[in-house]
């Protein structure tokens, strides 16, 4: 549903009003772009199925009737756009179909990172263990893990990283984003959770793994020739 | 996760360093990415739109 905020900016656009308009372009802007990457293959098809987008929002403004918010209803004209353009490149199917055929089913975790069901002291604990990462003070995008982070996300299965990218960078709610591509709360879930794990494997490469039984903390180094620095 | 599933997750992770570790990290990255923002239109584009905008409602 429309909410107060929407119908103030659609009679400020109805009247013409162009910092209303400007607001609402700066506003969803990066958003829009990468749903549009997740049908289109290239950044400049992505930018043209925005511009196209937001003129299809101008001609049908005024017969928008708030049964959607107005978000949700932009992103729906985008999507619809996104797949035409993409279909003439020839790659465009559903967001929902998308999401399902990159579902491989793999873990979040190494099962390896586990001890077997029938260990005789730890059945199915954790043999090596998340280490605490050793985090810089302004958080994780300072520093080197900040490229670390933006290659794992870039990396991902396109469904998994709109979904990322749409939650954990734009900020929207689960709901606006099952909503704006048409996915079900599960399936929402399932993408943001599978991406995020990835990331994670991504960080812990980089900073190293402890293993936690035997007593002795080592680096994953020797067995991960991804991880690059030594957390000491 | 129904509210059974919860009470044992929370118990879980009371003792077990693993899985809080994992969570927390879990946590971390889902809380730390919101300046990662870059992709947007490009400026002429932008500018293009309204002008569109205004041709569109003078029309």
């Amino acid at each position: 549903m429309a909410d107060d905020d929407d119908e103030r900016l659609i009679r400020a656009l109805c009247r013409g009003d162009a910092d209303a308009f400007a607001t609402l372009v700066d506003r969803h802007g990066s958003a829009m772009i990468r749903v549009a990457m997740a049908y289109v293959p290239s950044r400049a098809a992505a930018e043209e199925a925005v511009q196209e987008t937001w003129i299809a929002v101008l001609r049908g403004i005024d017969g928008f009737e708030g049964r959607a918010s107005l978000k949700t209803w932009i992103f729906r004209i985008l999507a619809n756009v996104a797949m035409r353009a993409g279909a003439r490149e020839r790659r465009s199917i559903p967001f929902s179909a998308l999401a399902a055929a990159e579902d491989t089913g793999e873990p979040s975790v190494d099962p390896a990172r586990f001890l077997p069901a029938d260990h005789e002291r730890f059945p199915g604990h954790w043999a090596i263990m998340p280490a605490r990462w050793p985090m810089p003070e302004e958080g994780l995008l300072a520093g080197e893990t900040r490229e670390v982070i933006a290659a794992a996300i870039a990396g991902l299965p396109v469904a998994q990283r709109t979904a990322i990218a749409l939650r954990d960078i734009e900020g929207w709610s689960s709901e606006d984003v099952c909503e704006a591509l048409e996915i079900s709360a599960g399936n929402q879930r399932i993408l943001l959770h599978r991406a995020r794990s990835r990331v994670r494997n991504g960080i812990e490469a980089y900073f190293g793994a402890v293993e936690a039984i035997g007593g002795q903390p080592v680096t994953a180094e020797g067995a991960d020739d991804t991880a690059k620095k030594d957390p000491q | 996760m129904s509210a059974a599933e919860a009470g044992q997750m929370e118990r879980h992770l009371e003792t077990c360093p693993g899985c809080s570790e994992y969570l927390d990290q879990m946590q971390t990255i889902a809380g730390s990415l919101g300046g990662l923002t870059e992709a947007s239109i490009p400026a002429a584009m932008r500018d293009e739109l309204i002008k569109a905008f205004h041709d569109l409602r003078n029309a």
